[in-house]
């Protein structure tokens, strides 16, 4: 398994990787972790001409708060989301992914900006940064933009990025008090992609009404999917098995899995809605411990 | 004996000088990468080369036409039938050998592979097996003159009309349909060779990753003979081997057409595949479908059992068993039970799959025939609602009834098969066991207990029965210690990570008084060791490690005449005790076994060989019968089919054993490609003949999180005609543990009317059945 | 067009001209002849061919070479200091971690950065501390055995018994 030649570059900055991405077009690709991409051009499903690494470009990785707001630079590897303290603190839900994404091999050179870069909806990430209300910030020959996370996986392998983006930023809102966070998939064996998979996370306001809720559902649909009717279903009322129960229902009638080697359609949307029960229930003690 | 000694192979091992055969590196060596088709069954229309003989460092493309020219298109397989090394004019299967591209790198003879055009029409193949002896299924074996259909042999064994008649009257019958899935080695280093043809002296040295180095150089003088590479022109190197289980016992295409081309240019060739080649292209195991029956008595008495199978051999029988055994040793499927009648029949079929049939871990057919009968067992006792443990120390052979002759004719030489499950229940403390599922049920909670008692039959074997190719399956082992009191000692064997460096040097000090540090152990290249037919089926300790010890009893034997001689008494007023003889009664006048080597190379006997050396070919005069009790205990979680093995406790009987150490880690990785096929693994196809899961990404390997933390211990019945009493382990558990986990699940779910699951035992599985009986 | 890199591989500088496509586990292996790390899969799972990146354990079957341009690099053969071996590799001998050794190297440069990271993780932490790694003769049990007894002998504490629990 060897890939296809191709011309190497290494650019030192985000402007010059910028301007690469314009000049060689369609046939440049990103290399960031490049757990995805080589294995495809081992393959050769994947044959770029060029390939613009950006793992030299200083500046892209690292996990802070500012302002109420956390920021994960798209460089940043799942390793460092596993032991980050910060996100331990605040976002469990970064520890549950990060032990269900490949190995720890694998961890060690896998970007989350890759992750979600990639638009594969098997992929892990794209779930929780629905749950978390994420944007997403791309740096392009225009400079930066924003874009929300509903906006941001268009199709099959699609995403919002246009050629000459790089994405360079997650932004997430730093969740408030009474916040609990989980995530969880059923796989085969470790590493594998998701049978099906679901993020959560909740905002139980001191009257124990839920005030906020966030889930994404990985690997049920040919993009990745928001449970919009199972939060509709918990925000503003109570959190009672009756209405976890609704929102795990709707969640495995709203995803749109396809029978494979994991399962059929029926179990697909079986797990779904025994997952979302399960992350809720899991959140919910998060944010009763928090 | 009995002592867990380090292995002695580790220390190059765990600082990565291991010499593996992609580690090979020749002056001049060129590299060969394989066209591949993406059809199950189709023609060849056309095979363009002029792009890939274009691309920078490409010497040769190489079809089966040019191989037709030498006659090498062709090789037979070890069941006799015959194989293509490169088609002329149909491909069989999806990943078959079309083509052979040679060039200066491996990165070239990927680029020509890419670069090679062919043009084929694609056929309706025959996946089924069972729809491929519909009377309008293609017939594939055109080559075959005559040939009218896809049916290979019918085998059978037992008294039909007396089991019929058993059957007939019988109280209680059971019955269940199983399909043992097709599945693969996958041991991690992949296989490969280089070839090296040397023109000027007319040799060849092929490195090759092979279990049956010897037995290999004899096929490859049989196939190219003819172009002038007899057998002694030919050596044949295995060098350390990263995982066999079987699946580097077959010749595949690769390997001769990597000695044709370096046959033709004069150079070195190698070849190596990648994994997803291995797992879709060389030999699969098991791949039996089986009708299990069992007629016994309502208070648990087994009467009788009727096995009828249709193996898919794929495209071609390249089964690796003894010839005269087209089903290997599937007649072990009585067990471990007290009946008298049998009655089993197999039916053969060719389909459009890629060919193979190899153990897996096993002894040629062992583990199907283990899972049928300790399923079926099961199911009786689940039919008249007795306590699967009970039933089978019910029916058990006794332990005074060995040797004990089968109903299919074995003689099973020795086993206390009540002894091990006994101790496995206490291990596991069964009755507690069985008190919490009870309370767990009235829950509505799934758990399981299942039960795995099984008798295997390893170390073939006797000269009168078993052979491959006609060559008897004995094997060897020479031992030349060195004047000053060290040995070198050689096998036809090939450990593949078994450690024979270890356990044989252990043999043989425990036989000469040798330490065991200074015997240095070699295998595996066929100038320089004694013919055997290599390393399988659990057969290195009950053949060439009985070797060991009868040739190191040939030495004591001259080491005592020496002594004799030395110390001027009789041979008989000698006594041994290891490493000296002493003279009775005057333990003070002794040899030690160095002084007496010493003097076999100094001072010999008048009339007596010089030198201490010994050789021996050793002719089992039966099998060993090792046996185990596995108790495996399971957790499901009922909504989501999730399986948590929670306990696993395997009590293996293998006879005396050598290195308690090196058994027990058999054992563990032995459970741990019991739990692959029970609960991950599976080669699937589609009805087109596409393998589904031909990558690591699919094709489900364990883990260290999938494996559970094994529970092991033993229980010690020696074998009575082996000449250190020991039986053979390395296959046990494989054989033994899927049946265990597949009855711990469907016990678990039994409470809602399930009585069998295919393995592998899926969560979708288990969730799909639930749900078909309403469960949930 | 060929890329000039510079690695230091178990502590010595090289300069080598490679094609970018240049798997890095192919330069380990067929360019500077470190043969002790291996290739068992096409799609990054079994971990034969870990190594240490700048101390991290990675799989050189899926990183190009020319990533590796100013880096230093672990392989096995650089694992025992000054003829003395690792506390991992004692152990692995020491455990009957490994019966055909092709997986071994792996197994003990992933299991470095995992007792780096933590020198004394749970039985839990260490089998998914080795997922990414793929035995197909051992069952596990030895290799965990082993990383303990290694994590001991680095804790400085009472190294555990070696001898198998096979009454």
């Amino acid at each position: 398994m060897i890939p296809q030649s191709f011309q190497y570059e290494s650019p030192g900055s985000l402007a010059e990787a910028i301007s690469m991405l314009q000049q060689y077009g369609e046939d440049a690709k990103i290399l960031s972790g490049g757990h995805s991409l080589i294995p495809m051009m081992k393959l050769r499903f994947a044959t770029p001409e060029y390939l613009i690494d950006i793992n030299n470009i200083p500046g892209l990785s690292y996990i802070r708060e500012e302002n109420g707001v956390l920021k994960i630079g798209g460089l940043t590897r799942e390793a460092e989301l596993e032991h980050s303290d910060l996100l331990k603190q605040h976002f469990p839900i970064f520890a549950d992914v990060t032990k269900l994404i490949a190995d720890p091999q694998v961890r060690n050179m896998g970007t989350i900006g890759g992750n979600l870069a990639h638009g594969d909806a098997a992929n892990d990430h794209p779930a929780v940064m629905m749950a978390l209300h994420a944007t997403v910030v791309a740096t392009g020959p225009e400079g930066e933009r924003e874009i929300p996370i509903d906006e941001f996986f268009y199709g099959f392998y699609m995403t919002a990025l246009q050629h000459g983006d790089i994405l360079t930023e997650i932004r997430i809102p730093m969740p408030p008090p009474g916040t609990g966070s989980a995530y969880h998939k059923m796989e085969r064996k470790v590493g594998d992609y998701a049978t099906a998979g679901v993020a959560v996370q909740i905002t139980i306001g001191d009257n124990g009404v839920v005030t906020a809720a966030g889930i994404g559902l990985t690997n049920v649909n040919p993009v990745p999917l928001r449970a919009a009717r199972s939060e509709q279903a918990l925000i503003g009322k109570p959190l009672t098995e009756e209405t976890i129960n609704e929102a795990a229902l709707y969640a495995s009638e709203d995803c749109n899995p396809s029978s494979d080697l994991r399962g059929s359609e029926e179990y697909k949307r079986s797990i779904v809605a025994t997952l979302v029960k399960r992350m809720i229930h899991q959140a919910v003690n998060r944010a009763n411990n928090s | 004996m009995g002592h867990s000694l380090k292995r002695k192979e580790d220390a190059r091992f765990i600082q990565g000088k291991g010499r593996y055969v992609d580690d090979v590196k020749l002056p001049g060596m060129l590299y060969m990468d394989i066209v591949r088709s993406p059809y199950a069954y189709a023609k060849i229309k056309n095979i363009n080369i002029d792009e890939a003989m274009k691309v920078p460092g490409v010497v040769a493309v190489v079809t089966g036409r040019d191989l037709e020219k030498y006659n090498l298109h062709w090789m037979p397989t070890l069941m006799s039938d015959t194989q293509m090394v490169l088609p002329t004019d149909t491909v069989m299967y999806q990943a078959q050998e079309v083509a052979a591209v040679i060039a200066t790198s491996k990165y070239a003879a990927r680029d020509g592979r890419e670069a090679v055009r062919v043009e084929y029409e694609p056929m309706k193949p025959v996946i089924d097996p069972y729809k491929s002896l519909d009377p309008d299924a293609p017939v594939l074996r055109t080559d075959k003159e005559g040939k009218k259909d896809n049916h290979i042999w019918n085998w059978k064994v037992g008294d039909k009309q007396k089991t019929d008649d058993v059957f007939a009257k019988a109280e209680v019958v059971v019955k269940e349909q199983m399909h043992i899935p097709r599945i693969h080695v996958a041991s991690i280093e992949t296989c490969g060779c280089v070839a090296d043809y040397d023109k000027v002296n007319n040799h060849l040295t092929m490195y090759m990753t092979t279990q049956a180095p010897h037995a290999i150089r004899t096929v490859i003088a049989l196939v190219a003979g003819h172009v002038g590479l007899t057998e002694e022109k030919i050596r044949v190197i295995s060098p350390d081997i990263g995982g066999g289980f079987g699946g580097k016992v077959p010749v595949y295409p690769g390997y001769v057409i990597a000695i044709a081309v370096s046959f033709l240019v004069g150079k070195p060739v190698k070849w190596i595949e990648d994994r997803s080649e291995n797992l879709q292209a060389d030999s699969f195991a098991r791949d039996y479908h089986i009708t299990a029956e069992m007629a016994g008595t309502k208070d648990g008495k087994i009467l009788a059992t009727r096995f009828k199978v249709l193996a898919d051999h794929g495209y071609t029988d390249a089964s690796a068993n003894p010839s005269k055994f087209p089903t290997g040793m599937f007649s072990i499927a009585t067990g471990s039970y007290d009946y008298d009648a049998t009655y089993m029949e197999c039916d053969a079929v060719y389909t459009n799959k890629p060919p193979g049939g190899v153990a897996y871990r096993c002894s040629f057919r062992v583990t199907e025939a283990v899972h049928a009968i300790e399923r079926i067992t099961d199911r009786f006792a689940l039919e008249i609602g007795k306590d699967p443990a009970e039933l089978r120390l019910q029916n058990f052979i006794k332990k005074e009834d060995f040797p004990w002759k089968s109903p299919t004719g074995w003689i099973y030489d020795s086993g206390d098969y009540h002894k091990g499950l006994l101790k496995a229940m206490d291990t596991v403390d069964y009755h507690q066991l069985r008190a919490e599922q009870a309370e767990k049920r009235k829950r509505g909670e799934l758990m399981g207990i299942g039960l795995s008692t099984f008798t295997e039959v390893v170390g073939a074997g006797p000269s009168k029965d078993f052979d491959i190719l006609g060559i008897k399956m004995f094997d060897s082992a020479e031992i030349r210690v060195h004047p000053t009191g060290k040995a070198i000692a050689r096998f036809g064997t090939k450990s593949q990570g078994q450690g024979h460096e270890t356990t044989y040097a252990q043999i043989i000090a425990e036989e000469l008084g040798i330490p065991a540090e200074n015997i240095q152990i070699e295998e595996g290249d066929t100038d320089t060791a004694p013919y055997g037919l290599g390393t399988y089926a659990s057969r290195s300790t009950p053949t060439a490690g009985a070797a060991a010890a009868v040739a190191s009893r040939k030495l004591r034997d001259k080491a005592r005449k020496i002594a004799a001689y030395l110390l001027e008494v009789s041979e008989d007023d000698l006594e041994w005790e290891p490493g000296k003889f002493f003279v009775k009664g005057a333990p003070e006048k002794s040899k030690t076994i160095q002084e007496i080597v010493f003097a076999s190379y100094t001072n010999h006997p008048p009339g007596m060989e010089a030198g201490f050396e010994a050789t021996h070919y050793y002719d089992p005069p039966n099998l060993t019968f090792p046996s185990g009790a596995y108790i495996c205990v399971v957790d499901i979680d009922k909504e989501t089919g999730a399986i948590h093995v929670r306990r696993f406790v395997a009590i293996d009987d293998c006879g005396n054993i050598i290195n308690p150490m090196i058994v027990q880690g058999q054992v563990h990785g032995g459970l741990t490609q019991g739990i692959a096929p029970a609960m991950y693994e599976e080669l699937i196809y589609d009805e087109a003949g596409n393998i589904l899961n031909g990558t690591f990404m699919d094709y489900l390997v364990p883990t260290a999180v999938e494996s559970p933390k094994w529970e092991t211990g033993h229980t010690v019945t020696p074998s009575p005609h082996h000449p250190i009493g020991a039986k053979g382990v390395g296959e046990s558990p494989t054989v033994g543990a899927p049946p265990a986990i597949a009855n711990a699940i469907v016990d678990a779910l039994s409470p809602y009317g399930i009585t069998h699951l295919d393995i592998p035992i899926t969560p979708f599985k288990v969730w799909k059945a639930l749900k078909e009986k309403g469960a949930i | 067009m060929l890329k000039e890199i510079t690695i230091t591989v178990n502590g010595q500088q090289h300069t080598l001209e490679v094609e970018p496509r240049l798997l890095l586990v192919h330069m380990i292996r067929e360019v500077l002849n470190l043969t002790g790390t291996h290739i068992g899969c096409d799609t990054s799972s079994c971990g034969a061919c870990t190594i240490l990146l700048d101390g991290k354990s990675i799989k050189s079957c899926t990183v190009l070479a020319v990533q590796a341009n100013g880096k230093s690099i672990t392989t096995i053969e650089g694992v025992a200091q000054d003829n003395q071996l690792s506390p991992l590799q004692e152990g692995f001998k020491e455990n009957h971690g490994l019966h055909c050794g092709f997986c071994t190297p792996g197994m003990i440069l992933r299991a470095t950065e995992l007792l780096a990271q933590n020198p004394n993780p749970t039985e839990d932490e260490i089998r998914w501390g080795i997922a990414g790694n793929l035995c197909r003769c051992t069952g596990y049990n030895n290799i965990v055995k082993a990383i303990q007894y290694a994590g001991a002998k680095i804790r400085g504490e009472e190294l555990p018994s070696t001898e198998p629990e096979f009454v």
